[in-house]
């Protein structure tokens, strides 16, 4: 990992420990972008020109300010209810923030604590969450997800918890498989001989050990969830309207595509594409940084 | 686990030497552990009726070729078999308590308190995400429940009493900072933390170079002295043997084929497959001539030959061997030997001894 290439806009001397930062590979602008997204969502109310929620009906379709018709009041149109489309995005990357980033946790707390049990346990325990686990991916994962929407109904929470059910087995597995090589360590023996118990050794030498692999598959399987989120939201049993999200704009703009109504799509989907591109970008680069063995351990 | 095996044998009605005032630290009294395949149609007697013991503060060599069953030893006193093996029978008295009816629980409070153990590959002992100072300290903490600074300075000491160079910083490195003697030093460190009474180490010189080798080991012996500590040294190197124990245990097959005080059975090996081993090794200033090698193969443990194990590589075997397992003959001493002819070895063995 030489500096040799540097990004120009830096300056010249870091402390060492932020020297990683000029790294050719560092991924800057996608870290900018989700900072970006994440800095909109936090300030959303201060940010927003107007209520994403209430329009008004004289005030329709507007196109964005640079077109033939656009005002500079809406600077990036109206939609069908006439709301402002910019104060929507806006809000919009609030859901799309706190349901993703609280779906990855939620299923990779599951996912990895089931993970370290199977693997360090083994036996019937073992048999029985990898069966779990099987029979679950066996499920096309938005299907699944739909089902489950349809069961309890659409509501920001419940979308949370439907993405983590959906999604958990994905770390299980990972996690399981690296427990399975950890445990066979001379230091995880060690441990046994020095008469820690199984907990313990789960805690203390496992869970440690595994949790760079688990933030590297967060990390990627943040742009799945926000798809899955913006998907159900699309389909309408997701987030309910009239809250903004990205997905549901989708859903509402598609009739005015062929009419030209333009903005009402290709906006939150280019919000959506961004978001998930950024964070693909950075789990990426996070899996080659933290892989153990390109790490010298 | 074996408990229903063995509630049948009394422990008190076995105990001939009950009231003898100094007790040994450890002893094993006719233990076998098997392997037992899943289908429980093979087993393998990977520790087959071994009678040992050992003295408070003195040190147990246990030597044999590999797959003779000396790490399934070290891991049946801990009671830390893999889930295939079984204890089958027999008792170990720990200073007194007989470790095979304790409760997981129990041996969980033993283990790294009681007795410690150095394992064969102390270069991946520690955990490469925590500073060994945590590593160390992590040790009373799970013993003792010693407060975390506590615990922060007596690793000092610890790292201090191994011979590691400016501790203080050392405590706060993480063990990809260290060289492998150091790591194995450390390693050393957490054995001892909590002041066991028994030290098992599992061939803890075979991953160093032989300088290193040389260090670890006058160490390890310093470490015996300060605090007292029995020692079980498992090896197959018979030089370390007589550079650092006091009782030799020679295992073959599963059983331990002779025991005794080392300076008598190098003096006087009163087994055939002992006094081969200690001719394989070459000696400075004897004669040059050929090594004498063993012949042939260990004999596999899954499907033993009846009578002696050692009978097929035996030059000396007979009829009888073939027949009859020899049971372990007392030769006085301290030294055992199973073999028919172990009597009139020991009689007439002349020195083969190795300095």
């Amino acid at each position: 990992m030489s500096t040799s290439t540097e990004l120009g806009v830096l300056p010249a001397r870091l402390p060492a420990r932020f020297s990683f930062i000029r790294a050719r590979d560092f991924p800057l602008i996608p870290l900018l972008i989700l900072g970006i997204i994440a800095f909109v969502a936090v300030f959303a109310d201060v940010l927003a020109p107007y209520d994403p929620e209430i329009g008004s009906l004289s005030a329709r379709f507007h196109p964005p300010f640079w077109q033939a018709k656009g005002h500079i009041d809406h600077l990036l149109g109206t939609d069908h209810l006439g709301r402002d489309v910019l104060s929507r995005l806006i809000f919009g990357a609030r859901v799309s923030m706190v349901v993703g980033f609280t779906a990855v946790i939620f299923a990779g707390v599951v996912g990895t604590t089931l993970g370290i049990i199977s693997g360090y346990l083994g036996g019937w325990v073992d048999q029985l969450i990898m069966r779990v686990t099987d029979a679950w991916l066996a499920l096309p994962a938005l299907t699944f997800a739909i089902f489950l929407a349809a069961i309890v109904g659409p509501s920001e929470m419940n979308i949370v918890i439907i993405l983590a059910l959906v999604y958990w087995t994905r770390y299980a597995r990972i996690v399981r498989g690296e427990v399975l090589s950890l445990k066979e360590r001379e230091f995880v023996r060690l441990a046994i001989v020095a008469g820690c118990s199984k907990m313990t050794i789960m805690r203390r030498h496992i869970l440690p050990n595994v949790v760079n692999s688990a933030i590297v598959l967060a990390s990627l399987m943040l742009g799945v969830v926000i798809v899955a989120e913006a998907s159900l939201s699309f389909l309408g049993i997701g987030v309910p309207p009239p809250k903004p999200a990205w997905g549901v704009m989708l859903s509402d703009g598609k009739q005015g595509l062929m009419v030209g109504y333009w903005w009402l799509t290709v906006l939150p989907g280019c919000c959506i594409m961004l978001m998930v591109l950024s964070a693909n970008l950075l789990g990426d680069w996070l899996r080659v940084k933290l892989d153990p063995q390109l790490r010298q351990l | 686990m074996s408990n229903s095996t063995l509630s049948s044998v009394s422990s008190e009605s076995r105990r001939p030497f009950a009231l003898v005032a100094n007790r040994p630290l450890l002893e094993l009294r006719n233990l076998s552990t098997h392997y037992v395949s899943a289908q429980g149609t093979r087993v393998v007697r990977a520790v087959d009726d071994v009678t040992l013991s050992i003295d408070p503060g003195k040190t147990l060599g246990i030597v044999g070729e590999s797959g003779s069953g000396k790490s399934t030893l070290a891991l049946t006193i801990l009671r830390v078999l893999p889930p295939a093996a079984r204890i089958v029978s027999g008792q170990m008295l720990f200073e007194g308590e007989d470790l095979v009816r304790k409760s997981d629980a129990e041996m969980r409070q033993i283990r790294g308190k009681r007795i410690a153990m150095i394992l064969q590959d102390p270069m991946a002992s520690l955990n490469p995400l925590f500073t060994v100072g945590d590593q160390i300290a992590e040790m009373m903490r799970v013993h003792e429940g010693t407060a975390r600074a506590t615990a922060w300075r007596r690793a000092i000491d610890l790292l201090k009493s191994v011979r590691i160079a400016s501790p203080h910083t050392r405590v706060t490195q993480h063990p990809h900072e260290m060289s492998g003697g150091m790591r194995q030093r450390i390693v050393g460190a957490i054995g001892i933390s909590c002041e066991p009474r028994l030290l098992i180490a599992d061939e803890p010189t075979t991953s160093l170079d032989l300088t290193i080798q040389a260090q670890y080991l006058n160490l390890l012996r310093d470490l015996q002295r300060e605090h007292g500590l029995g020692l079980i040294f498992i090896t197959h190197n018979l030089g370390i043997v007589a550079k650092m124990c006091d009782q030799l245990a020679v295992m073959y097959a599963g059983r331990v084929v002779e025991s005794g005080p080392v300076s008598r059975i190098f003096n006087a090996p009163a087994h055939p497959y002992t006094a081969a081993l200690l001719n394989s090794i070459p000696r400075m200033g004897a004669n040059r001539q050929r090594l004498t090698a063993i012949d042939g193969q260990p004999p596999n443990l899954a499907s033993l030959p009846g009578g002696c194990a050692f009978a097929p590589r035996c030059p000396q075997a007979f009829d009888r061997c073939r027949m009859e397992a020899p049971p372990s003959i007392a030769l006085g001493d301290g030294q055992t030997a199973r073999c028919w002819l172990a009597p009139a070895m020991a009689g007439t063995a002349t020195r083969t001894g190795v300095q």
